[in-house]
């Protein structure tokens, strides 16, 4: 048989195809004529082409654009942690934890409170390590609690619901956590005390601040702890197979519930963590600190490919990366003029771009049983 | 053997009563149920005290001397907890319990442990100051727990008051349907009562009856006790004789036939219509710019309902329509504006605005429309923020004034006839009331068209929809379109009424308190979507409008998230559910129920009729 270029899977093609099949192009064109100018403007500045919508472009050098990565992985990092907790949810029970963000607020919150009550005693200058390990416990304790607080009284009584009903429910109880910060805690921003000289300056040597190494190293000692949680414990083999098929895990012998309980407690341990290290990367948190990093790293779980945890991470630091660098390399050379404003805006260009050209993420995704057919 | 019941044609409910067993002994209680429930009430009691609501709503009274709104926060929790704990779960073939001395012991134990957090919260604000983290930990509120004695006065009152109202809440289970429903309508007449005082005594002034507001409400706000005693003694009494009465007329309009039933149906919206018309005539300023406000929701709730509702797609940047509209209005007709300012007349940029939106509908739900329902919620929701972005961005600030906004925008003049601008409320009351009967006259039409058909469809079962023959992408897409017209038509009203726009006035939270109304209301019904925007915009007040009940400015927020969780929980189908979401949503039980009564659907769904299970 003849095969014509026609539509694939025999589906007619529509408008709406034809218009996706469009921004599909256009967005790769507008990446790959934005990267090409800046390259080429870094080659040789002076060329008609790196100046042909921004006449003041001014490129980057060398340094600046090793910050903006490095800034970019760190937050990328971030994201990362954050964005595990949206990914084993979704793998295990379907659906989106829309208030994940908030569990992370409430860890940064948590941070703030604790540091500075330790800074009020004096332990915050004389041992930070020790203070820090400290509130990272007690973060990690508080968001915990909050998440499977969370998962009983408003997610488990609407397991086996229409999709929908449930992520209507998170997006209430993400409203609800953080309009319950600003009526206790008040709506204004709180700053976490000063942290050390060798955290806030950059290293003499490698010239990376402190601050930035350390949310890195955190980053991957707890993703390599999950990773070894989840692979090769009991528990982690239990999550695995409620991820997979949760009524035949049950038939195996498997608490379904705990596992449930476990995975959002896992995950709302990590948020706890990030929470943590929001408070050392920004030292300000505010009620809403929570919305625009969840829906990163939301994006990221799904670039990542959702339901997969090294995707999570991955899927992290491009999100970090690209919001970082994203703006000056793509938008600037195409004559937008206060890129670093787009910032937000960029993040979720990422993730409808990443939508519409790859919706099964870089690594595929994994998805319980009932959404696979 | 087959079986001998009748089919019933009834569906929910419809299963036999079994007989009430006797009351249960005073003591023997479900204690772990007991001291669970009694906790989670504590914990909402030290909660809300901390949150400021009592302190904050001190000043509002409820009836004159004896209840402010702050402290009828604090004893809804224990009264909840109280009429809660006696709740039976019905089982099929287990005894029911006929309610008694063991509801109102039980109810009292509880309220005691949820007033007990109180007495807690009491002792630990006397002995520790936590003000750094707690905003709200403040001798104010220490006072105002202990009445302003000393603190184990307080620790003993906040128990007492518990049990006693945790009391009155078993006592409440152990009436009969018909007493507890007057009892019950008693205390929401005078509740309503007071909360309409603004309003009432707006009327009041308009039409020349100050006398009767002097005679119903205190001089610094509240209900007089007398005439609190009096509104309650006549709601009740109309409770009891006219019970019943308004269901049998409803089922008496639904029993009519064809052209019967759509003259009753007329005359009701014709009546309606005239009272919405008469009534903004006599009110003052504040009723109609509350009026207003409500319909600007109504408005934009009917337009979010043809999407989440009939089309069940989650849009949460429905904000985006929203600002589109009023900005390109904006941009239209005022002369402020920094590029194009072609200065039309409001009419003829509607019509402009109109086109635009429905392209920014498309150019935004093309790309979303394939996408799973739970990554095209947040999608839409980015699409929501990058377009408020934008229009904050310096990029685009040449076109849309960025941060500074655009200001000065002209009212909306009809013909040349009429200017209706924001310092008439009135006037852009009546605008927005034509705009909503457009609306409503819209989405009722499309409800039962092809296209309405189509949509319920797709809500229900996108692949069977699909094999039904239904192009459900284009369908879906044009629900998309209607809703983001829809909601231009309010972006556009908004921008004249507020004679400015700014990205601020579009924040992701209007999106959110648009999907609270839709679904309190009832996802896909057009009255329930009316009554959840008049209920909620009118009493508590949309993201930056006040409602009838000010003080709450700081709390609504808060209060939505949890109406929101607890309409999810308790009653997804909203308050006014539309008849086919609801079945959508209760299949399930009605699956049990039909099982039970002994009828098994077949998969063909011919219900055969199969042995009861005895």
């Amino acid at each position: 048989m003849i095969r014509t270029g026609g539509p694939r899977r025999g589906a007619p093609r529509t408008g709406v195809d034809r218009f996706l099949t469009f921004m599909r192009v256009a967005i790769l064109t507008l990446v790959a004529v934005g990267i090409l100018a800046f390259v080429w403007q870094e080659i040789d500045t002076d060329n008609p082409f790196a100046r042909w919508a921004n006449p003041d472009a001014t490129g980057l050098t060398g340094a600046q654009f090793r910050g903006l990565i490095i800034s970019g992985v760190a937050q990328g990092c971030m994201y990362g942690l954050i964005a595990l907790g949206y990914s084993m949810v979704y793998g295990v029970l379907g659906f989106i934890n829309f208030a994940h963000g908030e569990v992370f607020m409430v860890g940064a919150m948590t941070g703030m409170i604790t540091s500075n009550k330790l800074a009020d005693a004096g332990l915050w200058e004389s041992n930070f390590i020790g203070s820090l390990i400290f509130i990272v416990i007690v973060s990690m304790i508080v968001c915990t609690l909050v998440a499977v607080i969370m998962e009983r009284v408003a997610y488990r009584p609407l397991r086996g619901s229409p999709r929908l009903i449930p992520l209507i429910t998170s997006i209430g109880v993400s409203f609800f956590i953080q309009n319950a910060s600003i009526v206790l805690l008040g709506p204004a921003a709180k700053a976490y005390p000063d942290v050390p000289d060798w955290v806030k300056d950059k290293h003499t040597f490698i010239q990376i601040e402190g601050s930035r190494i350390l949310v890195v190293v955190v980053a991957a000692v707890s993703m390599g702890v999950l990773w070894y949680l989840v692979e090769h414990t009991r528990g982690g083999k239990a999550m695995r197979a409620v991820a997979e098929d949760a009524e035949i895990a049950a038939l195996m012998g498997i608490n379904v519930n705990r596992t449930i309980v476990k995975v959002f407690a896992v995950g709302g341990a990590m948020a706890g963590l990030a929470g943590i290290l929001w408070g050392i990367l920004f030292r300000s948190v505010i009620h809403t600190t929570g919305f625009l990093p969840g829906i990163k790293a939301f994006s990221a779980a799904v670039v990542g490919g959702i339901g997969h945890l090294g995707g999570a991470m991955a899927g992290g630091l491009s999100i970090g990366v690209a919001e970082s660098v994203g703006p000056l390399l793509i938008l600037e050379p195409l004559g937008v003029s206060g890129v670093s404003q787009l910032r937000d805006a960029v993040a979720f260009a990422v993730l409808i771009g990443v939508l519409l050209l790859r919706p099964a993420g870089i690594f595929g995704e994994r998805l319980p049983a009932e959404d696979r057919a | 053997m087959t079986a001998t019941l009748p089919p019933e044609t009834g569906a929910v409910g419809g299963r036999a009563e079994m007989p009430l067993a006797p009351s249960r002994p005073v003591l023997a209680h479900d204690w772990r149920r007991l001291v669970r429930m009694g906790a989670v009430g504590a914990f909402a009691q030290i909660f809300i005290a901390l949150s400021n609501m009592p302190v904050r709503l001190d000043e509002r009274v409820v009836v004159k001397p004896v209840l402010s709104l702050g402290y009828l926060t604090l004893l809804m929790v224990p009264f909840a907890a109280g009429y809660r704990v006696g709740h039976q779960i019905k089982r099929e073939g287990m005894p029911q319990y006929a309610a008694g001395a063991h509801e109102v012991a039980g109810g009292a134990a509880c309220g005691a442990l949820a007033g007990g957090g109180l007495s807690l919260l009491a002792v630990l604000l006397a002995n520790f100051d936590l003000r750094e983290p707690l905003v709200n930990w403040s001798p104010m509120l220490a006072e105002l727990l202990a009445f302003g004695r000393a603190t184990w006065f307080a620790v003993v009152v906040w128990l007492l008051i518990g049990a006693a109202i945790g009391a009155a809440g078993g006592i409440l289970r152990t009436l009969g349907p018909r007493t507890r429903r007057a009892v019950v309508t008693m205390v929401l007449a005078v509740a309503g009562a007071a909360v309409m005082e603004p309003l009432v005594v707006d009327l009041a002034e308009g039409m020349r009856l100050e006398g009767l507001t002097d005679r119903l409400y205190a001089r610094r706000g509240g209900v007089n006790w007398t005439s609190a005693l009096g509104i309650a003694a006549a709601s009740g009494v109309l409770a009891v004789l006219g019970r019943g009465r308004i269901r049998q007329a409803r089922d008496h309009i639904a029993s009519l036939e064809g052209a019967k039933r759509n003259r009753a149906n007329f005359g009701l919206i014709v009546l309606t219509g005239a009272a919405l018309i008469i009534l903004p005539l006599f009110a003052g300023k504040l009723t109609n710019e509350l009026l207003a406000n409500v319909g600007l929701f109504v408005l934009l709730a009917l337009g979010l309902n043809v999407v989440v509702g009939l089309a069940g797609i989650l849009d949460l940047g429905y904000v985006a329509f929203f600002a589109v509209g009023s900005y390109s209005a904006a941009v239209l007709t005022a002369a402020t504006s920094p590029r194009i300012n072609p200065e039309m007349p409001w009419l003829v940029a509607l019509i402009v605005v109109v086109v635009i939106t429905g392209l920014v509908g498309l150019f935004i739900g093309a790309p979303v429309i394939r996408m799973r329902g739970d990554y095209l919620a947040i999608v839409t929701l980015g699409f929501g923020e990058i377009i408020r972005l934008l229009f904050l961005s310096d990029w685009l600030s040449g076109w849309f004034g960025g941060a500074q906004g655009i200001t000065k925008i002209p009212g909306a003049g009809i013909f040349g006839l009429t200017s209706v601008a924001g310092t008439d409320p009135r006037r852009v009351f009546y605008l927005v009331l034509a705009f909503c009967a457009i609306a409503i006259y819209v989405s009722w039409r499309l409800e039962r068209s092809r296209l309405g058909r189509a949509w319920m469809a797709v809500r229900e079962d996108e692949t069977v929809a699909e094999a039904m023959g239904i192009n459900t992408v284009n369908v879906k897409l044009l629900a998309f379109v209607v809703g983001a017209i829809l909601g231009s038509f309010s972006g556009a009203i908004f921008s004249a009424k507020v004679g400015s726009v700014f990205p601020n006035s579009f924040l992701i939270l209007v999106s959110i308190v648009i999907l609270v109304v839709v679904i309190f209301g009832g996802m896909g019904s057009i009255v329930g979507v009316i009554a959840g925007s008049a209920v909620l915009i009118g009493v508590l007040g949309g993201p930056k409008q006040p409602g009838l009940l000010a003080e709450f400015s700081e709390f609504k927020l808060l209060i939505y998230g949890a109406l929101l969780i607890w309409m999810m929980l308790a009653r997804p189908e909203g308050l006014i559910p539309s008849v086919r979401r609801s079945r959508e949503l209760h299949q399930e039980e009605m699956a049990q129920d039909a099982w039970l009564r002994g009828q098994v659907e077949d998969d063909d769904g011919s219900g055969t009729q199969a042995a009861p299970l005895t």
